[in-house]
C-alpha cells in the first residue's frame, strides 16, 4: 500500500515495515539533489516530526516521517550518491524503513490519485 | 507566486518561452533555472557560454560638466578613485555610509562615447531605489543622476563568450578585463563591459530594452549559449569568491571587513574624503575585527546563511554570510565573517549546522580561478 502526505512524502507499507521518501514532484521542487541526510538506525521517528534533511543546490529542506516508527534501515547509498534522489526518488531514492506498530493511523495519508489531484491543485 | 507589485524584464516572456522556473527576486519576477537545472547550468558556464538576464540591476549615469567634476561628486560616496579612470574603464566600488558601512557595491565606468564629465554606474536590483535618492541627495550642484529606465542588461559568462561575440559581429578580442566599449552586437547598439558575476571572463551587455528580446534569441541561437537562472548565477559567484550585497557585505560590514580593500586605491586610503573614511583607514592600518573569508567544509554537506563558526575550543567566532554546494568544486564552499584572529587560510574550524560541527578551514578566495582575461 503506497500512501502520500501533503509534505510530499511517500510511504509503501509493507506488514509492519513502513519504507518512505520523497515523491517525484518534491525532487522535481528541490531541484538538484546534493546533500541527504537519513536518519541514523534505531532513532525513533514521530508521526509529522523531522526524519531527514535534503539539500538542493539552492536550499536545505526537512522531511517529515509519514508515521511513527523506529528506523530499522536508512539508504546508505545516498551519502554518496544523492542525486538518486533526482533520478528514482519513488524507487532507489528511498530514505529509510521504519517498523511500525500494529493499527499506525494512516487516515492523514492520501493515496495516489488523492495525491495527483492535491499536487494538481497546488 | 507573483504579487501585483512584481517588476518583469523585457525578457519575461523569453524566460517562460524557455521554461524558465519563475521566482520574485528583488521586486522582480526572474528565472531561478531552466529545465536543465542549477548544476548542469552552472557547469555549463564554466566550460562553455551562459546568457543571463540581469535587467533588474540599476543602471544610470551621472552626468556633470567635466571629467573632474563628477568623478570628485562620486568619490565622496565611494572610496574608489574614479578621477583616474579611464575612458573605456570600469572599477568596482561601494556606496559606504558615514559609519563605514556598505550601503550597496557598484560598477562605475567612463565611457568613451558620451559627453566629458558622464560616468556609467549599474548597481543592486534590490537597493537601486535606495541608491539613486542617497546618490541624489549628495550631489554639487551641476552633476545629475540619470537613472535609465529603457535599457536591459545581459551578461554573457564563460570561456566561449568571447568567441560567441566575435561570431555576431562584436569586435570585443582586445578588451581586457573591466574594459568597456560601446559596440553593435548582431545588429544591436549595446554597451559592452569584459567583466561579470561567475568569475569566468565574460560580458555585461546594456542593450536598449526595445532590442533586448531580438540580442537574447540572437544569443541563443549560437549553440555554445544556454541561458542560466540565477540559482546557476549565485552558485557560480560563490565559488568565484565575489561578494553578494545584503548577505556578504551590508550596512555593518566596512569594505576592509568584507576583503574588498583591493578596490580602494592608494590615493583614497591616503587622503580619504569617502563616507566612514576614518573607519577604513584605521582598519587598513591597525586590521578589523573581523574578516569575510572562504570555507571549505569537508564532507558533502553544505552550510548556508546564518550558521555559527566556533574555533576548535568551541568558541563562536563568526557566522556564514553564503554557503551552498559548489557544483565545480563538487564540495559545499562557503564565505564568512570571522574574527581576524581566525581568518588565515588554513585555519581549522568548526560550522554549526543542525547541531552538528562540520569541520572546515579558512580558504584563499576565489575557490574556482578566475578565467579573466587581464
Amino acid at each position: 500500500m503506497k500512501l502520500y502526505t501533503k509534505d510530499h512524502e511517500w510511504v509503501v507499507i509493507d506488514g509492519d515495515v513502513a519504507t518512505f521518501g520523497i515523491t517525484d514532484h518534491a525532487q522535481g521542487q528541490l531541484g538538484d539533489i546534493v546533500f541527504v541526510e537519513v536518519p541514523e538506525v534505531g532513532r525513533r521517528l514521530d508521526k509529522g516530526g523531522e526524519a531527514a534533511v535534503v539539500e538542493s543546490v539552492k536550499a536545505a529542506s526537512e522531511v517529515y516521517a509519514p508515521l511513527a516508527g523506529e528506523v530499522i534501515e536508512a539508504n546508505t547509498k545516498l551519502a554518496d550518491d544523492p542525486g538518486l534522489v533526482n533520478l528514482e526518488p519513488e524507487t532507489g531514492g528511498w530514505f529509510a524503513k521504519l517498523k511500525i506498530e500494529a493499527g499506525a493511523d494512516t487516515s492523514d495519508l492520501m493515496d495516489q490519485a488523492a495525491y495527483e489531484a492535491f499536487v494538481a491543485s497546488l | 507566486m507573483t504579487t501585483d507589485a512584481t517588476l518583469r524584464t523585457p525578457l519575461y516572456d523569453a524566460h517562460v518561452a524557455l521554461g524558465g522556473r519563475m521566482v520574485p527576486f528583488a521586486g522582480y519576477d526572474m528565472p531561478v533555472q531552466y529545465p536543465a537545472g542549477i548544476l548542469a547550468e552552472h557547469t555549463w558556464t564554466r566550460e562553455h557560454a551562459g546568457l543571463f538576464d540581469v535587467s533588474h540591476m540599476g543602471q544610470a549615469f551621472l552626468v556633470g560638466p567635466d571629467h573632474a567634476t563628477t568623478a570628485a561628486a562620486l568619490e565622496a560616496l565611494i572610496p574608489a578613485a574614479i578621477l583616474e579612470l579611464a575612458p573605456g574603464r570600469q572599477r568596482y566600488s561601494q556606496l559606504t555610509n558615514a559609519d563605514g558601512g556598505i550601503l550597496d557595491d557598484l560598477m562605475v565606468s567612463r565611457p568613451t562615447d558620451a559627453p566629458d564629465g558622464t560616468l556609467f554606474l549599474v548597481v543592486n536590483a534590490a537597493c537601486k531605489d535606495a541608491d539613486y535618492a542617497h546618490i541624489a541627495a549628495n550631489l554639487p550642484a551641476g552633476v545629475e543622476l540619470r537613472p535609465v529606465e529603457d535599457r536591459a542588461l545581459l551578461a554573457l559568462q564563460g570561456p566561449e563568450a568571447e568567441a560567441v561575440m566575435v561570431a555576431l559581429g562584436a569586435p570585443v578580442a582586445a578588451m581586457k578585463f573591466m574594459d568597456t566599449a560601446p559596440l553593435t552586437l548582431a545588429g544591436s547598439e549595446v554597451h559592452v563591459s569584459r567583466s561579470g558575476y561567475t568569475g569566468e571572463d565574460g560580458f555585461e551587455i546594456s542593450v536598449a530594452s526595445a532590442d533586448a528580446v531580438r540580442l537574447w534569441d540572437a544569443l541563443l541561437t549560437d549553440a555554445r549559449v544556454k541561458p542560466i537562472g540565477l540559482g546557476a548565477r549565485d552558485s557560480l559567484r560563490l565559488e568565484g569568491g565575489l561578494c553578494l550585497y545584503g548577505h556578504d557585505i551590508d550596512t555593518t560590514t566596512s569594505p576592509v571587513e568584507g576583503a574588498l580593500e583591493w578596490s580602494i586605491q592608494k590615493r583614497r586610503r591616503l587622503d580619504g574624503g569617502f563616507p566612514g573614511a576614518a573607519r577604513v583607514q584605521a582598519e587598513l592600518a591597525n586590521g578589523p575585527t573581523r574578516r569575510r573569508v572562504g570555507l571549505r567544509l569537508d564532507g558533502r554537506q553544505p552550510a548556508r546563511e546564518g550558521a555559527e563558526i566556533a574555533d576548535k575550543q568551541g568558541r563562536i567566532v563568526g557566522r556564514v554570510t553564503s554557503g551552498g554546494f559548489g557544483p565545480t568544486l563538487q564540495a559545499p564552499v562557503a564565505m564568512g565573517l570571522v574574527e581576524t584572529a581566525s581568518a588565515a587560510p588554513g585555519t581549522e574550524l568548526d560550522v554549526l549546522v543542525r547541531g552538528k560541527a562540520l569541520p572546515a578551514r579558512v580558504a584563499t578566495l576565489p575557490f574556482v580561478p578566475a578565467g579573466f582575461r587581464r
